[in-house]
């Protein structure tokens, strides 16, 4: 690095003060233009709206706006993920005095129908009653639904109401306060903050983000470096928080890395993205361009002495490589083989130097928490998990889609009251938590209130948040046999538990599966499982069994039934 | 062995590494970037990467053979990427898999004689709430059902003349 003189570094700081104050004045430019706005459209702009042609939509809501001749008053907002992923592409209008009204499976021909039907009229006459077409009325999403008003919206908050890549939108929201503020704080009592607040890992282990951040704050850096990881590898199959969040909140992203890296003393950040979320490449690549030219990332970031740079690498689609020692690995270019721990990241990360490595959305929420504080977060959720969590609630549920809540909600709640019930008109069977790695909740247990020690006594886990949801069609065999086959394919194979066990398991489950099982196959499969959960280099094949082991315990019905079919046969 | 480059393809695939000279972290990036140019890693380009970027061909092999993302040789003109992750498995994707296999008469991973199909079996495209998803050289097709698979592939075939 270059060491530059006394006088440099004063004129740094003086550029990055000024910089503070243009940022916080293009804030402040923003909440004058959006007061100014009589009416805003905002339209999904996520991948799964944009999927169902959310692009074409924000163009017809231009055009149509154009035509009327209301562009200079309707403010058009394309956003975030806005949840109800199912039923997009969604578009919510706000008229200043009225309440907002949300439109589901708008397209383009709806968007023309809008502007004349509902905003229209309501600009022309602030008094006029809303009078839709019975067509219009029937694309009307209550905003009153319970998977609106039972969610407690911290990390999604302003996902579904912002434009990601307007950064003066972001300020204007309050972004990289949380930053400013931290700077303004010893880096130690930034860590004590999020110690205090009870956030813990969103990455599927659940450790204390402040501690973490503690022992790498110990660490002395290595040739002059310590780096800072975003682990934004998403591979749970059937997951999508984290991209969501990465797409529509890049920049909160960036400002929890940035806190994290002012409190351990860290020196640069990466991110690490898989390849198959382009948006979510693309939106933190534009995050961090627009950072770099305000000089929040840079030197003397807003006249402090702290000099941060962050950069960003893809994930080549390998499930391991979301473990830490893997993801490492896959970062410096090489195979992504996860390594023995210790020596712990903190100690000896990537490129042999001191690193945290942080999930997504445990990043995201930082910078909310430095802002509210440590006891109002404190008081979310249950003893011992703080917060809310996000889920991507899918499967055989009406209302499937991205949520948030408090931890401490029942799975009840979440399939019934969010989820709306099941699609199908069937009954609920189960639900599943943890992905790969997790197990499943018989409806028997759905009373159980969502945290992560609740989860771990059930036989699954918390995870990063995939939620599936099975009605009374679905097989549990099939279920574990599917999770089983992915494992197995994406073991990396460096260890004889994991590689060997996790085949013979597959082999003996699909045996189970085609009705030739016998009681001693399900005795192999628990004996193999304990080798595997005793003896597996990584989490990967450590965790590998749960959804065969959590299937047999839960639904040891189905398990018989395809053994006396055997028998029969 | 595969055929030789000429000589403006080896130009433009120097051209992506340039960039990545001498970066942390480079050798994945530098090789993604050139899938995204010519569609899959050819050997050569491996070759060019080697010299370009100083790193062993035997490293570069173990990566591109690690990471799923890779592809080794050229897919089809048109990629048919089928979603089987968790959402969509309980959706009812493997029929969809099926029916694409016995109608493109190819596995997931490989490409009809024509030239014309690649078939790609993927877990989880991120939007689950779509399920089961399909998606044709960057078009997203949602809830696709069975018989939406002879209708996907007659577009195609159509759009491709
Ligand atoms: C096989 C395997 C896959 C994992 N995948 C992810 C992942 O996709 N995203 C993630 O954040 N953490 C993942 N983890 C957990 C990480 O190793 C690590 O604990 C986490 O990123 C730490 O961040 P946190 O403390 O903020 O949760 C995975 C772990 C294992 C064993
Ligand atoms: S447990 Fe499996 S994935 Fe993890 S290191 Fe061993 S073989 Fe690789
Ligand atoms: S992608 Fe539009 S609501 Fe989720
Ligand atoms: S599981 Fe298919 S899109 Fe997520």
């Amino acid at each position: 690095m270059v060491e530059l003189s006394a006088e440099q570094i004063a004129k740094l700081k003086a550029l990055g003060a000024t910089q503070k104050e243009t940022l916080v004045k293009m804030g402040d430019d923003f909440k004058k233009e959006r007061e100014k706005d009589a009416a805003c459209i905002y339209t999904c702009n996520a991948t799964g709206c944009r999927s169902g042609g959310s692009v074409s939509v924000i163009d017809a809501f231009r055009d149509a706006l154009a035509a009327a001749g209301l562009s200079d008053r309707v403010r058009m907002v394309g956003t975030g993920c806005m949840g109800l992923c199912a039923s997009g592409p969604l578009a919510r209008v706000e008229i200043k005095g009225r309440e907002p009204f949300l439109y589901k499976q708008v397209t383009p021909d709806l968007a023309q129908i809008i502007v004349a039907q509902h905003i229209a009229p309501a600009l022309k006459d602030a008094a006029a009653p809303l009078n839709l077409s019975k067509k219009l009325a029937g694309h009307e999403l209550s905003l009153k639904l319970p998977f609106f008003t039972k969610q407690t919206k911290i990390v999604l908050k302003h996902l579904g109401h912002s434009d990601p890549e307007n950064l003066g939108e972001y300020i204007a929201n309050g972004g990289y306060r949380a930053l400013m503020k931290a700077l303004e704080m010893k880096p130690a009592d930034v860590i004590d903050i999020v110690k205090k607040s009870g956030l813990r890992g969103r990455g599927g282990a659940g450790f204390s983000t402040g501690l973490k951040w503690e022992m790498l704050a110990k660490s002395a850096p290595v040739g002059g470096e310590k780096f800072v990881i975003c682990n934004g590898d998403e591979g749970d199959p059937g997951a999508y928080m984290d991209s969501c969040i990465l797409g529509g909140g890049s920049h909160a992203v960036l400002e929890g890395m940035m806190i994290a890296a002012y409190a351990t003393g860290a020196t640069s950040g990466w991110f690490y993205i898989r390849a198959e979320y382009p948006l979510a490449l693309e939106r933190m690549e534009l995050a961090i361009r627009q950072a770099k030219k305000y000089g929040i990332l840079g030197r003397n970031i807003f006249g402090s002495d702290f000099n941060f740079m962050a950069d960003l690498r893809y994930g080549a689609g390998a499930f391991v490589c979301g473990e830490e020692t893997a993801l490492m690995a896959s970062l410096e270019g090489n195979r992504g083989t996860p390594r023995p721990r210790p020596p712990f990241p903190t100690e000896k990360g990537l490129f042999d130097k001191p690193s945290v490595i942080n999930n997504v959305e445990t990043l995201a929420t930082v910078p909310a928490i430095i802002l509210g504080g440590a006891d109002w977060y404190n008081a979310i959720g249950t003893a011992t998990s703080k917060g809310t969590k996000v889920f991507a609630l899918t499967g055989k549920v009406l209302h499937s889609g991205l949520v948030e809540v408090p931890f401490g909600t029942t799975i009840g709640e979440m399939v019934n009251d969010i989820g709306g019930g099941t699609s199908t008109g069937k009954k609920f069977k189960a639900v599943q938590t943890g992905g790969p790695s997790g197990g499943v909740i018989p409806a028997s247990e759905f009373r159980m209130p969502l945290c992560y020690e609740e989860l771990k006594k059930i036989g699954s886990i918390m995870g990063s948040g995939g939620m599936i949801v099975m009605d009374e069609s679905d097989s549990m065999v099939e279920i574990a046999k599917f999770y089983l086959e992915f494992t197995v394919e994406e073991s990396c194979g460096k260890c004889t538990p994991c590689r060997i066990g996790g085949y013979q398991m597959l082999r003996l489950l699909k045996k189970i599966a085609s009705g030739k099982g016998t009681r001693a196959d399900m005795d192999k499969i628990r004996d193999i499982a304990a080798a595997m959960q005793r003896g597996s280099l990584c989490g990967l094949g450590q965790t590998a069994p749960n959804p065969v082991i959590s299937t047999m315990k839960f639904f040891a019905d189905e398990y018989d039934a395809l053994l006396n079919k055997g028998r029969k046969g | 062995m595969a055929e030789k480059m000429d000589e403006e393809t080896v130009a433009k695939v120097k051209g992506i590494l340039l960039p990545w000279k001498g970066k942390r972290g480079n050798l994945i990036m530098a090789l993604l970037r050139v899938q995204e140019a010519l569609g899959y890693v050819p050997w050569e380009a491996m070759e060019i990467a080697s010299v370009e970027l100083n790193v062993p061909m035997a490293r570069i092999y173990s990566v591109v053979t690690f990471y799923n993302y890779f592809k080794l040789k050229t897919p089809g003109k048109v990629v048919v990427m089928v979603c089987d992750g968790t959402a969509c498995h309980i959706q009812g994707s493997p029929a969809l898999v099926e029916a694409f296999e016995k109608q493109l008469g190819v596995k997931s991973g490989e490409t009809t004689s024509d030239g014309l199909f690649y078939l790609q079996v993927v877990r989880c495209l991120g939007c689950c709430g779509l399920a089961p998803v399909v998606v044709v050289n960057g078009k997203t097709y949602r809830t696709v059902a069975g018989e939406d698979v002879a209708k996907i592939i007659a577009e195609w075939r159509a759009a491709m003349g």
